[in-house]
Parts: C-alpha cells; sequence; structure tokens
C-alpha cells in the first residue's frame, strides 16, 4: 500500500509539469494585452513608448524562451510570480481566495453525499415502488435544473419568506462559524442539490448491480441477516463506483464555480477567474489553472487510494 | 438465533432428512407465468447423496434454491404442500427461523468460483461469517475452525491464506473456499448447484472426490445438481432425472443406468460418447429442444420429441414402479415397457456407414511446423515496466490429411484455442510455418488461404453479429471473396447451406437472438460451410450446448464431413467427444504438445502421465465401470504461464517426475505402440 501511494505521487510530478509547460504556451497563443488594459484604465493618455517601458518591466518584452525559463524556475521554487495587475505575487492572491471555494466545495460535497446515500440506497432496496418513482423525480429534478438558477430561486425564496437576503458577501469560518454557516448554507444547497443527484442516481445504479452478484447470494445462503448482507457484503463493492463519482465532482468544484459565485457574490475561485480572463493577466491564469490542475490530481490521488482500500484487487495490481 | 430452530418434535430422528411435497415455482415474467417447477415431490436419506441431472432450463437449480428459500421473492411464487426438512416444514417456516437454518444445516455451494466470493473481504472473513453468526464463535475461536476447515478442504498454508482475498486464489482453490464455508457449521446438508461445471476436468475431480469424502466422513447428506451424467455415475447414490420442470424418472444410480425407463433418459445416455470404449454407433440424437416453459405441451412434456409418443401421451403419465428394478426405481411414461424392451433401437436404426467414422485420404493438407505464439505482456514494477512473454503456444508441430479430423485436446490455459488462431493467421504467430495444401501461409496469401480455411467458434451467442439476419451472416462471406457475383444467387446459396445445415430457408429473415443456442452454432456451420472450405477448425464448438443439443452438432459435423470431404481440427476439452469424432488426437498442455496419436490406441493405451491423468480424471457415464475405477487425481493447479515449469513443463504436477524431467524438455519421440509421446519416462 505504502508503495502504491509512493508511486502514485512520484507519478503526479511529470503530470503537473506537463500542465505548467501547456498552460503557458496556451495562454500566450491567446491574443489581448494586459499593458494597454492596464494603462487605459488609469485614465491616462499613453504612449507607444509607455507601452514598450512598462512591457519591459512586467518582463512581457523578453523572449518567450526567456520567460519560460523564468516562469519554470519560479515554479521549482514554489513561486507562481507577480499578478501582472495587482502586481501582487500570484500565491498570495489566490491563497486569500482560495478558501472560500474549498469551502464552498467541501460543504457542498458534505450536504450531497447527506443527501444521496439515503435517497440513492432507498431507490435500491425499494426498486420499482413509489418510493423508487419520486426518488427517482427527485434525482432526475436535480439533474435538470442549472444550480446558479436554483441558487436565484433560494435568494428569491428567502426574501419571500424570511423578507431578507441572506448577507451577502462573507465572512471567515475562523472568525464567525455561525454568520459564515450562514451564509455559505445556500450556495452550497444550491450546488449540492444537482451534485446529490448525480451521486443518488449512480449510487441507486451500483448497488442494483451488486445486489444480483453471486457473492451476495452466498452471503444469504450463508444465513447472515439481510442488514449484514445489504451493508457488509452489498454496500462496500457499491461504493467504489460512487467514490469515483464523488471525487471528480469534488474535484471539479475546486476549479470554482464561476456563475453561483457571482449570484451569491462569493469572492472564490470562480470569480478570481473570469477576473483574470477580462483582465487579460497572464501570470495570474497561469497559476490558478496550475492550482486548480494540483487541486484536481490530489482529489484524483485521494480517490485512488480510497479506492484502493475498499479494493483489495487494486492494491496488488500495482 | 440458531436454537430458535430446533423445536422438540425435530428431535425424534427419521431417517428422511428431506421430504418435498408438490413443490411448484413460478415466475411472473412481462411475458406470462413460467412454472419453472411444476409439482416436484423428492426425499432425500440422511447422508444420502443425490444427483439432480437434466438439461439447462429443466429446473433444477431453481428447485435448489427454493429449497434454500433464496429465489427473490418478488418475482418468484413457492407453493409446496410440504417441505419437510429435519422435522420442519420450510414451507411454512418464518423467514428469521429460515435464516437460522441457511449456513447452519443446510447449506449451498454455487457453479461460479469466481464470481461466488465477496472481492472485496478476506477468504477468513467470509469463511468464519457463518460461524460467528450461527455458532456464536468468538473470532479467535472462528479464525480457528477457518484453518481447520480451510486443512480438511485441502487449501495449503491455511493460516497465511487466512488474511488473504479471492482473487488471489485459482478456481479449483476459490470451490474449496466455498466448501470450507458450505461445511463450516457442519449442516445436514449440502446443495451443490454444478459446483465443477466452471473448472477444468482435473480440478473437477479434485473437487468432486472432497466432496465425496467429506459427506461420508461426516455423514452430511448432498444434493448435487449437474448436466454431466459421468459425474452422475460416479458419485451419486440415487439420481433424479429432470425434464421441462419434472421428474421424469428416479432411482438408484445403479438402476437408472442399469436400465433407464424413461425415453428421454435413454436419449440422454445415447447422446454422450464414452470415453472408455472405442466409437461402435453415432451418438443418439432427441430432435428439437425442450419446450418453452411458458406455454409447456399439454400431457407428457416430452411427448413432442419422443420417438414413440401416441395418444395416451397427451395425458400426463403418473409415476409407477419400473419393473426388475429397486423399489424406488419410479419412472413417468405410459410406454416405459416399450422403452425397456427396445432401448436399443428407440432412436432409430443406423446404417453402418453412419457408426464408422468417415474414412480419410492420406495427402497432407495441413502441415503446421514448430508454430510459436507468444503474446507480449507488460507487468509493472514501480514506475518501471518489465515486459513477459506468455508462451501461449511454444513450438508445436503436427499435420492434418484431407478428410481427417484432428482432436487437440487440453485444459483451459494450455494454448489449444491460440495455436487454432495462429494456424488461421487470426493472430500473428510468432514463429514457425503453417503450410496449407502445399502454400505456405504469409501475408500475402491469408485471404485466399482462408477460403478453403473456416473456423467454427464456441460462443454461438457472441459469434454472430446481432444486427445481422441471418441471411445477411450467410451472404456475407460469399460477397467478399467474390463467389456470388449477384444478389439473387447469394440468397439461393444461403438457403441452400440453411438446408445442410438442418435448418430452413425462411430462417434466413431471423436475426440470431432469435434462434435457440444448437440453431444459432448451425449457423455458425453453414457461415463456415458458405466459401466451400476443404478444412474446418472448430473451437470448442459444441461446450456451450446441452448434452442432447451437442449430439446433434456432432452428427451434424460428421454427416458435412462425409458429404464434402472436410478435414477438422476439432479443438474442445471434452475428451469423450473428443474421441468420438477424432481419427487422431494431440493433447496439449502449457503450450507443449504432450502425446499424438490415433484415437483409439492414445485412449486405450495412454503413455504420457498428463494423458492418464486427464482420462482418469473424466468420469464415465456407467456406475458400474466408475465404482471400481482407480484413479490417480493431478494434485494443484496449473502452474503460472508467465513462469513456467524448468524442463518438461508437466514436471511439477507429474506423479511419476524424476530429477532430470526439471532439466531436459522432452522431445515428442515415436512409441511402439503408434502414438508420440513427449515424456522422458514413457515405456518404462
Amino acid at each position: 500500500m505504502l508503495r502504491y501511494t509512493l508511486n502514485r505521487i512520484l507519478l503526479m510530478i511529470p503530470t503537473l509539469l506537463g500542465v505548467a509547460v501547456l498552460v503557458f504556451l496556451v495562454l500566450r497563443v491567446i491574443p489581448g494585452d494586459i499593458v494597454e488594459v492596464k494603462l487605459s484604465a488609469e485614465g491616462n493618455i499613453f504612449t507607444e513608448e509607455q507601452i514598450r517601458a512598462e512591457r519591459e518591466r512586467l518582463g512581457l518584452a523578453d523572449p518567450l524562451p526567456t520567460q519560460f525559463f523564468r516562469y519554470m524556475g519560479g515554479l521549482l521554487r514554489g513561486d507562481l510570480g507577480i499578478s501582472l495587475w495587482t502586481e501582487r505575487p500570484v500565491l498570495e492572491e489566490i491563497g486569500g481566495r482560495i478558501g472560500l471555494t474549498v469551502e464552498l466545495a467541501i460543504l457542498s460535497t458534505l450536504l450531497a453525499v447527506i443527501i444521496a446515500f439515503p435517497l440513492g440506497t432507498l431507490a435500491a432496496l425499494f426498486r420499482g415502488s413509489w418510493l423508487d418513482y419520486v426518488i427517482r423525480v427527485i434525482t432526475i429534478g436535480g439533474l435538470a435544473v442549472p444550480s446558479f438558477w436554483l441558487g436565484m430561486l433560494i435568494i428569491l425564496a428567502l426574501l419571500l419568506t424570511v423578507g431578507t437576503l441572506p448577507p451577502l458577501g462573507t465572512t471567515s469560518i475562523f472568525a464567525d462559524p455561525a454568520v459564515n454557516l450562514s451564509q455559505m448554507i445556500w450556495p452550497a444547497l444550491s450546488v449540492g442539490y444537482r451534485y446529490s443527484a448525480v451521486v443518488a442516481r449512480m449510487l441507486r445504479s451500483s448497488i442494483l448491480e451488486v445486489l444480483a452478484e453471486d457473492y451476495v447470494r452466498t452471503a444469504r445462503a450463508k444465513g447472515l441477516a439481510e442488514k449484514v448482507v445489504i451493508v457488509k457484503h452489498g454496500m462496500r463493492n457499491a461504493l467504489l463506483p460512487t467514490v469515483t463519482v464523488i471525487g471528480l465532482e469534488f474535484a471539479f468544484l475546486l476549479g470554482g464555480l464561476v456563475v453561483t459565485e457571482q449570484v451569491f457574490n462569493i469572492n472564490g475561485i470562480g470569480k478570481m477567474f473570469v477576473e483574470a480572463v477580462v483582465l487579460n493577466d497572464l501570470t495570474m491564469l497561469q497559476g490558478l489553472v496550475l492550482v486548480v490542475a494540483t487541486a484536481f490530481v490530489v482529489v484524483n490521488l485521494l480517490v485512488d487510494l480510497l479506492y484502493a482500500a475498499l479494493d483489495p484487487r487494486i492494491r496488488y495490481q500495482a | 438465533m440458531s436454537e430458535v430452530a430446533i423445536r422438540p418434535e425435530a428431535a425424534v430422528e427419521s431417517d428422511i432428512l428431506l421430504d418435498v411435497a408438490d413443490l411448484e415455482v413460478e415466475f411472473h415474467t412481462g411475458n406470462g407465468v413460467v412454472r419453472a417447477v411444476d409439482g416436484i415431490s423428492m426425499q432425500l436419506h440422511r447422508g444420502e447423496f443425490l444427483a439432480v441431472v437434466g438439461e439447462s432450463g429443466c429446473g433444477k437449480s431453481v428447485t435448489a434454491l427454493s429449497l434454500m428459500r433464496l429465489l427473490p421473492p418478488k418475482t418468484a411464487r413457492v407453493r409446496a404442500s410440504h417441505i419437510m426438512f429435519d422435522g420442519l416444514d420450510l414451507a411454512t417456516l418464518p423467514e428469521p427461523e429460515m435464516r437460522a437454518l441457511r449456513g447452519r444445516s443446510m447449506s449451498m455451494i454455487f457453479q461460479e468460483p469466481m464470481t461466488s466470493l465477496n472481492p472485496v473481504l478476506t477468504i477468513g472473513d467470509q469463511i468464519t461469517e457463518p460461524l460467528l453468526a450461527h455458532l456464536h464463535m468468538t473470532r479467535e475461536e472462528a479464525d480457528g475452525r477457518a484453518v481447520e476447515l480451510m486443512r480438511m478442504v485441502g487449501i495449503p498454508e491455511p493460516e497465511r491464506r487466512l488474511t488473504q482475498y479471492p482473487h488471489q486464489f485459482s478456481g479449483g482453490m476459490r470451490q474449496r473456499v466455498m466448501i470450507a464455508i458450505g461445511l463450516a457449521c457442519e449442516p445436514k446438508l449440502i446443495i451443490a448447484d454444478e459446483p465443477t461445471t466452471a473448472l477444468d476436468v482435473t480440478i473437477q475431480a479434485q473437487i468432486l472426490e472432497l466432496l465425496k469424502d467429506i459427506s461420508e466422513k461426516l455423514g452430511i447428506a448432498v444434493i448435487l445438481i449437474t448436466h454431466n451424467l459421468g459425474v452422475v455415475a460416479a458419485y451419486a447414490d440415487r439420481v433424479n432425472v429432470m425434464y421441462a420442470a419434472r421428474i421424469i424418472e428416479r432411482g438408484t444410480a445403479e438402476d437408472i443406468f442399469a436400465r433407464p425407463a424413461h425415453p428421454y433418459t435413454v436419449g440422454l445416455m445415447r447422446s454422450v460418447p464414452r470415453l472408455d470404449k472405442p466409437r461402435v454407433e453415432r451418438l443418439a440424437t432427441i430432435e428439437g429442444m425442450p419446450p418453452n416453459l411458458l406455454a409447456p405441451p399439454v400431457g407428457c412434456r416430452f411427448r413432442q420429441r419422443c420417438p414413440i409418443a401416441e395418444e395416451r401421451c397427451q395425458q400426463t403419465p403418473p409415476a409407477t414402479q419400473v419393473e426388475g428394478g429397486d423399489a424406488d426405481h419410479t419412472v413417468s411414461c405410459w410406454r416405459t415397457d416399450e422403452v425397456q424392451t427396445n432401448a436399443a433401437t428407440l432412436y432409430g436404426v443406423e446404417t453402418a456407414v453412419e457408426a464408422a467414422k468417415a474414412p480419410h485420404g492420406n495427402k497432407v493438407l495441413l502441415k503446421v511446423d514448430g508454430l510459436k505464439q507468444y503474446f507480449k505482456i507488460s507487468l509493472r514494477q514501480g514506475l518501471m515496466t518489465r515486459h513477459v512473454d506468455i508462451r501461449a503456444v511454444d513450438d508445436i508441430s503436427f499435420v492434418v490429411h484431407e478428410g481427417e479430423t484432428v482432436g487437440l485436446v487440453g485444459e483451459s490455459g494450455c494454448g489449444k484455442t491460440s495455436a487454432g488462431r495462429a494456424i488461421l493467421h487470426l493472430s500473428n504467430p510468432t514463429g514457425g510455418a503453417v503450410e496449407f495444401d502445399g502454400r505456405q501461409l504469409g501475408k500475402g496469401n491469408v485471404a485466399a488461404v482462408r477460403r478453403d480455411m473456416q473456423v467454427i467458434f464456441q460462443d454461438p451467442f457472441s459469434s454472430l453479429n446481432p444486427r445481422m439476419k441471418i441471411g445477411q451472416i450467410l451472404m456475407e462471406p460469399l460477397k467478399v471473396h467474390g463467389l456470388r457475383p449477384d444478389k439473387a444467387s447469394r440468397i439461393e446459396r444461403a438457403s441452400e447451406l440453411l438446408t445442410q445445415v438442418g435448418l430452413y430457408p425462411y430462417m434466413a429473415d431471423r436475426y440470431p437472438h432469435e434462434l435457440s443456442g444448437g440453431q444459432r452454432q448451425r449457423v455458425g456451420i453453414a457461415r463456415a460451410l458458405a466459401l466451400e472450405p476443404r478444412m474446418i477448425i472448430c473451437d470448442e464448438p459444441v461446450s456451450a450446448l446441452d448434452v442432447s443439443v451437442q449430439a446433434q452438432i456432432i452428427n451434424l459435423l460428421e454427416d458435412l464431413q462425409r458429404e464434402f470431404g472436410l478435414a477438422y481440427v476439432f479443438i474442445a476439452h471434452d475428451l469423450a467427444v473428443v474421441r468420438h469424432i477424432s481419427h487422431r488426437v494431440i493433447v496439449m498442455y502449457l503450450g507443449k504438445i504432450m502425446e499424438v496419436g490415433e484415437g483409439d490406441i492414445l485412449y486405450e493405451n495412454p503413455l504420457h502421465p498428463y494423458t492418464k491423468a486427464l482420462l482418469d480424471a473424466a468420469p464415465v457415464p456407467d456406475p458400474v465401470v466408475e465404482r471400481d475405477r482407480q484413479r490417480i487425481i493431478l494434485e494443484g493447479d496449473l502452474p503460472s504461464p508467465l513462469n513456467p515449469p524448468s524442463g518438461c513443463v508437466f514436471s511439477t504436477r507429474c506423479p511419476i517426475a524424476i530429477a532430470d524431467c526439471r532439466s531436459i524438455v522432452p522431445p515428442l519421440r515415436a512409441m511402439a505402440a503408434g502414438s508420440n509421446v513427449a515424456c522422458i519416462r514413457a515405456g518404462e
């Protein structure tokens, strides 16, 4: 198991290096120039001379290989460079805002799991009954309704019932957990509903599949109680595909929710992406993509490790 | 929990362990009600070994599952006058008490050892489960008992293997684990549902011997469900023969085999070839196929296929005692007197030509010389990948003459299928040469040679494209090879082919799923015949079929051989079938040829210890022969092809291996008896 883990961690390095190179190259191909945007934003009339000077100062005038090696060199030291817009370190900028996105992702995942597990399990155990149909309607609703629209409905519903909007802006969970949760629960719900639908449907079908397996029949033939058969022999096997789905969704959420963060005015990674794109802040975008990619790879690794813990066949293959 | 089940009246032990009366099982499906078990009554004595035999779909597995009450309650409806098991009526027993019996007093072993164990739990965990649930042992006691059980069923190093997972066990070992689980609480009854059908014949012998030994030692009654008459003859005390949801004949094994009283039983026995005797006749075939249980025929269920059916048979015959046999030999047939007096001619009298194998020519048609087929596989070791060759076929040479049938036998993994594919150049052989009719097969002429050399595959279900009509399937090769340029003549040829294989021209418009397994295999044969080949490679053509259908296909292949002078390479694991159909036989093990010889010579006088072991392992459908048979049962499993033994590949399992066998690769050498044998000790 330890060897397997070490192997997988080592394999992350080439993956992330590949991402870094790719991001660098792709961003250089995209047209647009932050310098002009920046200078015009200050409302001044600027000259060619000024543009060139600014480019020199930001290091954009250097030949591509030079820029590339500077960027890669920085990466190896854990330095993502300076934001071209704010001129503060990219890592610091992202660090200041990633907390909210991570919190939203974790909260949504928790909600999704809390909703999905009973729904998926009940739907599978009572397949074909009215309960299964009710759950099917709920989950298909979750798949069909876009989460930003659900977010707007939630805001509207709160306005009509309680009469107040959820407090906009955000308080850190470390400063005041209660206030923070009362703010974050609504966006988490709007994201978590769709998320739970995906997980519940996956869980339902994998439980059904597992309960039809020969080894479940063997377990029944041993005279085990039905509860033991389902939980011990059924659930653990049914969890395997479900864990994959949860992991992928979670990693996706870490990339930020562009629209939902907009709707609830959350200063997370999603909004940051939009800003960086609009401003053509290349170093910032590079940093964002790299951070998100790293999060994705790490979550995938965790899922695979969990998978290996659940399924002995994978442990020994490696 | 387990105490609840034992009621005071059960304390009085009767000799009868299980008494089933009028058992009916119905499945409610989208198409209607299927009565899978239709009024079965049976008795089982304590410690008795009962075989339930019948073809697929006859209701034998459903009977077993309904005794254990393991059928899904939503779709299956079980009714019975009573199912008395050890003083309890299982028909009315509340589920909690039933659960206390399952795994405690009655346990079950299933067909598929590869999927019957939970892949994510350790073997120890799975063996101890019933001990913890029923006998309330502590963890330590249960582990100790598990080790004891594993030792009893012959699993080496039980302490170490306790913490391993199912995927670290071979198929045969997994079935031993299943037996250990079944034995855990020392039940009174074990139901084994086709426990060895998925296993190789040498492993089958190990498992069945084990089951028989242990049940005798512990006085456990066994119900063995099987389609294999050899297994029945070798192990069963008594036999129930099932057909289309009913028991049609029952009795002691000796009686059933010596005096079969039902035409179906007679047909079943005459349709399996004998391993221990030279061929004296063609296989008997029962025409048609078992009835659809959605709408079974009124009266005797067998009458539509029965050669001696008459008016009376439209009424269901009662079970009557058979004269001359044991008191409990009963049969459900109106015409059983006729069956007993004329058993030999029941399924028609054959001509002498049909009875013998078709004679073959002396001209060499196929010459295989030093054929090798290696498969590269990659093993991940850390960040490195190691490439290893699997020698699926390792330097084999043989010839096939015009019109000759050469059987290729061996257990799974011996390379027989890979050899067939390499000969056809369906895979790229690693080395060696294949010469067909004087032409060496290479890149340029494979397509041309393939016209003359066709193939029939094992699985009639997956080898036909489900989206093509039968007619299209048959016409495709004609078009590809430009044999019949215009469509009208292709259609005509397709009808002709269908007729030749015993189907009807109107079936050209059907899709494969509309045909039965036997019919599909006939289509496979028709497709192979379409190009008028001179040789057909038959890869396990009958192993997916029931015995009565198997006989039909074998006879068809023989008729076609006689008519068109076809040569066959007949790849199979069933030794009796191979003996019946083949002129010469090649025995393979781990990619190498162990022995080659004329069929009867090789079977009468096997010289290679592996050939001997294979023949010993396969049971013969005759209890008289079986009861006195001394057999050598091979121990252990097939070695991993990744790491084959040095010297003779068989040396690790060979009962007569000596030190030299580990270092010398034995060449094939001709023996006085006529066979060629790759064994340095042969003939000693």
